[in-house]
């Protein structure tokens, strides 16, 4: 079974304990933004064999959305991170680099 | 080929069966260039190579698989076959499937074991009773045949069925008399054995690392055995198309999640329909070896690995005991999972892309089986003719313009 740390209470929670939100980083673009920038954000995935940030909340816990980095192709986890950012952080980013050298991703690198 | 019949098997019987042969060619290298190039030898693929061949004469073909012939999805469905959908084009689409599975055998002279045997579809709410007679009868305007049944015509249908369960009783039933279930690889063999005969060449283990563009048309795709060139490409790899469609350089409006299914120990018969329960999200049907084969919901997350989360399996099965208690006492043989492309609107998408001669037929997400047939026709007349009126409302952009095909909340979650 997955399990991910939350990283707002802290608890390890199973995945019967959590909810899948989808790809993670997702750009809402705003007001006067082009019809091919919104149909992105709605619906193109990377959908990538391999690492995939994503949201998840815990949902019969803390109730909170956060972060996680996980691989699609081996289920490893990378890593859990607070929802409020951007982008991963540091940490993450070089836990992935040094399980898959060479990754990218989107905007990340 | 030598065609199969009863006589052939009365003749190889007094031969010792020295007069068989392989059912299709086995090509190990490709050729240099191919009118049309098909990624992904599963049903889908091959029924549209197939198609290709039949209704439009192209046969220069190659169908590219990574694995072996159908091996992904069309080795772990629950070979379901149904069309009693809401929207008119999954309706259509579904239909000319569900059509075109009572001749195959006769086509392909193949014996897929096509069994129009009845699928249930239990209403154990409210809103879905409301939901399935509304099924009914857009599915009476569609020419679609399904009737809304009562809780006492399912229990004469499934005697084993516990209709008042406290939790889930059974309220009534949309009933498709003409659904039922087929073989599943013999829909894949017998597809390949066609497409083999008429010349085209099945070639396994080749697995497509790029695709080669020239000013916005596709030339030709980069496999494991060598390049090759092609006129069209048509992708069909279910699971994997976003991959695919990456190295093609374009995005699909769609993710990867893991379903799962099993099957019980082999017992007596005793249920001659199939039934989907898509509240407590269970479907069940028995297999002419006699083991119940019953299918769930998908994963919740992104998936590549074709294994999925065992609590699923255990809320199916939890489920299913209450409506079947008998089925407390199987002991479970087998669990698998296959990777499904589930998109926006739970609806496939078959369209051109931004590539110029590139095609692509995916999305099928949980329901793909049931739709080989009728997807191989459509997807073969749109990529012989540019476009199809099965696939017109199916194309990839039309998230873009909102014109979803919402099945996701006409057909519940299975589908």
């Amino acid at each position: 079974m997955l399990t991910l740390n939350c990283p707002y209470c802290g608890v390890n929670a199973d995945e019967t304990d959590l909810h899948g939100e989808g790809e993670a980083h997702l750009k809402r673009h705003g007001p006067g933004s082009s019809d091919d920038e919104f149909h992105d954000y709605l619906f193109q995935r990377q959908n990538p064999k391999g690492v995939h940030f994503e949201r998840w909340r815990h949902i019969y816990g803390c109730g909170k959305f956060f972060h996680a980095a996980r691989c699609t192709a081996t289920l490893q986890v990378f890593g859990t991170y607070s929802a409020q950012t951007l982008e991963p952080p540091q940490a993450i980013k070089d836990t992935i680099t040094a399980a898959r050298p060479g990754w990218s991703w989107g905007d990340f690198s | 080929m030598k065609r199969y019949s009863a006589f052939a098997v009365a003749r190889e019987a007094l031969r010792n069966h020295t007069g068989w042969n392989r059912a299709w060619a086995k090509p190990t290298q490709p050729k240099k260039k191919y009118d049309a190039i098909i990624v992904g030898a599963g049903g889908h693929g091959l029924a549209t190579a197939y198609y290709l061949g039949k209704n439009f004469g192209i046969t220069n073909v190659a169908i590219l698989e990574k694995g072996w012939l159908g091996g992904g999805n069309t080795g772990r469905n629950t070979t379901i076959i149904r069309s009693n959908y809401l929207q008119d084009p999954s309706a259509a689409i579904y239909e000319k499937s569900r059509s075109l599975y009572e001749t195959m055998s006769q086509d392909l002279n193949y014996n897929v074991m096509f069994s129009p045997r009845g699928v249930i579809m239990l209403a154990q709410t409210q809103s879905e009773i409301r939901g399935y007679k509304r099924t009914a009868h857009a599915n009476a305007l569609q020419g679609v045949t399904t009737e809304w049944i009562s809780p006492q015509r399912v229990k004469e249908l499934v005697p084993i069925m516990n209709i008042d369960g406290p939790r889930y009783p059974v309220l009534g039933g949309l009933w498709q008399a003409r659904g039922g279930t087929a073989r599943h690889d013999a829909v894949a063999w017998g597809y390949a054995r066609a497409c083999s005969d008429m010349g085209m060449d099945v070639i396994q283990q080749c697995e497509v690392t790029g695709v080669r563009t020239h000013q916005g048309k596709v030339v030709g795709v980069d496999t494991s055995k060598g390049p090759i060139d092609c006129d069209k490409l048509g992708m069909v790899v279910a699971g994997h198309a976003s991959v695919l469609a990456e190295k093609a350089g374009f995005r699909l409006p769609m993710e990867s999640v893991a379903l799962q299914a099993l099957v019980s120990e082999p017992i007596k018969p005793c249920m001659d329909v199939v039934v989907m329960a898509n509240t407590v999200h269970g479907y069940m049907s028995q297999s002419d070896k006699g083991e119940m084969v019953i299918g769930g919901g998908t994963d919740g997350y992104n998936n590549y690995t074709q294994r999925g989360s065992f609590h699923h399996i255990e809320e199916t099965v939890r489920a299913l005991v209450e409506t079947f208690p008998m089925i407390a006492r199987l002991k479970m043989l087998r669990q698998w999972g296959g990777i499904v492309d589930v998109t926006g609107d739970r609806s496939p998408i078959l369209s051109k892309t931004p590539v110029d001669g590139i095609f692509v037929n995916c999305g099928w997400g949980t329901g793909g089986f049931k739709a080989i047939p009728g997807s191989g026709w459509a997807m073969a007349e749109l990529m012989a003719k540019g476009q199809s009126p099965l696939t017109e409302e199916f194309n990839m952009f039309r998230f873009r313009e909102g014109k979803f095909i919402d099945e996701s909340v006409a057909a519940g979650v299975a589908h």
